[in-house]
């Protein structure tokens, strides 16, 4: 056991050494938040109203509102980074190194993963601390509630991104990643706008929305914020979690995955 | 006696085109056998099934006894390998490099220190353990990576055309540092396009459209003309054929 155990520290180390050594990543992956939080929620203010929902008990600003959907935008983000750096090692090689250990398969990606989500659960943290700074502050219990969420929103999201690496033949082919998943996640979501909110426009398009996994990730983190439970969100995150982490090791599986039909 | 490195009937096929058709070779340790071949052999997809990036459609390959399909963790723990793109982290200094290696391979603490130390003495590079890698030149990184592959003691040391890219010097050194390797009791498996890699007393296995032409001493394939003619004239038959 020991073993696993040392190649998931010395997986954590590398990424945390990258992400030092890329400060401008964690610069970029703050400021798009940040982005959204100061200048897209002040103009939405005045047109946006909210009423009261749970988890919330009384009128908040839109500020507040976003703020979650804001943590989850993080995470996103961070899985579709983690993804695109392991089709970057990939093609340059590095992945070979971390596939040919003699430790299983199913570890070294889960250990890749859990890297991934440590970074994107630090930015969380880094980026809540400067909202607070601009006077949106949560309960302070909801900070301890929101480390679970962020660790199982966090492997859903690691998950989806290690998926898609997975099915990507090539680095150029990215960019349709972002076009194709991330957008579409992003705005069919609750991360900007709450389902009865979308229904009353489109309720289709509600319905979509309320099956989009990062909708429930988003919920858990808002619903953990303020120290409460959301049952529904939960299973619906580990439920996504397990069915990409599955397609992850199909995938990555040399006998049946699509690095198969990769030329070597 | 144990095959060091066993390769039967393997084949593999790439959709309609077959890369790899009933290769099959045994090697011994102490040996060291290049695995010739033109480009577009099969010497890389090869070399991603002994290495497990790639599963056999048909065929078995066995590591120091351990069979790749049914014991992938100890046929795999036994196996050093380079590859022929760099996998170094640039980033990261000479010890970070070989110390997150040596986890992937399981080693920790002292043990994994005392491996780290003679791989840094075997590159004579004491004095630049805490260089970034980047610092290091084309020769050194791939001495680097040699010395990384030995870190958990392997069997059979695997390298795919390592020493592409790299300048006459640089490339002499490393043959002669791997041969040396091999006198040591390792079994060194180098693939390779290059005919004056190979000395006349090395194992040498002709591949050429998925098919092993020849296994045999370098000397006896020659038969009393210059290697490279000799693999000239017999990948050339082939090819009209």
């Amino acid at each position: 056991m020991t073993a696993y155990f040392v190649a998931l520290r010395a997986i954590v180390f590398r990424e945390a050494m990258r992400f030092i050594n890329q400060r401008s990543r964690f610069l970029a992956a703050l400021v798009r938040p940040l982005v959204w939080l100061v200048v897209f929620a002040a103009g939405f203010r005045a047109a946006l109203g909210l009423s009261i929902i749970p988890p919330y008990q009384t009128y908040i600003t839109y500020e507040v509102y976003i703020v979650p959907g804001l943590c989850g935008m993080i995470q996103l983000f961070n899985g579709m980074q983690s993804s695109l750096s392991l089709v970057y090692d990939r093609e340059m090689g590095s992945m070979r190194l971390l596939l040919t250990s003699p430790l299983p398969r199913w570890w070294l990606l889960f250990c890749k993963l859990l890297a991934g989500v440590t970074v994107s659960i630090l930015q969380v943290y880094v980026f809540l601390a400067i909202a607070a700074g601009f006077g949106i502050v949560m309960p302070t219990i909801g900070y301890v509630y929101l480390f679970p969420a962020l660790v199982l929103s966090g492997l859903m999201l690691g998950a989806l991104g290690l998926f898609i690496s997975s099915t990507i033949r090539q680095l150029e082919n990215f960019a349709g990643v972002m076009n194709f998943v991330i957008f579409p996640m992003f705005f069919m979501s609750t991360a900007l706008y709450p389902l009865w909110k979308m229904a009353e426009s489109s309720p289709l398009l509600r319905t979509i929305c309320a099956f989009n996994p990062f909708t429930h990730a988003v919920e858990l983190i808002r619903f953990s914020l303020y120290a409460q439970f959301n049952g529904w969100a939960l299973l619906w995150v580990i439920v996504a979690f397990a069915v990409f982490m599955a397609g992850s090791l199909i995938g990555y599986d040399p006998a049946r995955g699509m690095v198969r039909k990769v030329r070597a | 006696m144990v095959t060091t490195l066993g390769v039967h009937d393997v084949t593999y096929r790439y959709g309609v085109r077959t890369a790899l058709d009933g290769v099959s070779f045994d090697l011994d340790s102490g040996r060291f056998c290049a695995l010739l071949g033109p480009n577009g052999a099969g010497k890389s997809t090869l070399f991603s099934l002994m290495t497990r990036l790639l599963v056999t459609d048909q065929g078995a390959i066995s590591i120091a006894g351990f069979d790749l399909e049914r014991e992938p963790r100890a046929a795999l723990a036994r196996m050093g390998v380079v590859f022929q793109q760099q996998t170094l982290d640039l980033d990261m200094t000479v010890t970070q490099n070989l110390r997150y290696f040596a986890a992937l391979q399981g080693l920790s603490g002292k043990r994994a220190q005392k491996s780290i130390d003679a791989a840094l003495d075997r590159l004579e590079m004491r004095e630049r353990s805490g260089e970034k890698a980047r610092a290091l030149n084309g020769g050194h990184r791939r001495r680097m990576e040699i010395a990384r592959a030995l870190i958990h003691d392997p069997t059979v040391l695997l390298l795919d055309e390592p020493t592409v890219g790299l300048d006459t010097g640089s490339r002499q050194a490393i043959t002669a540092h791997v041969h040396d390797l091999a006198d040591t009791g390792l079994l060194v498996f180098w693939a390779t396009h290059l005919v004056d890699e190979i000395r006349d007393t090395d194992d040498v296995v002709v591949l050429h459209q998925g098919k092993v032409l020849a296994h045999d001493r370098a000397r006896n394939i020659a038969a009393g003309k210059p290697l490279v003619d000799a693999f000239i004239a017999m990948t050339s038959g082939q090819s009209e054929q």
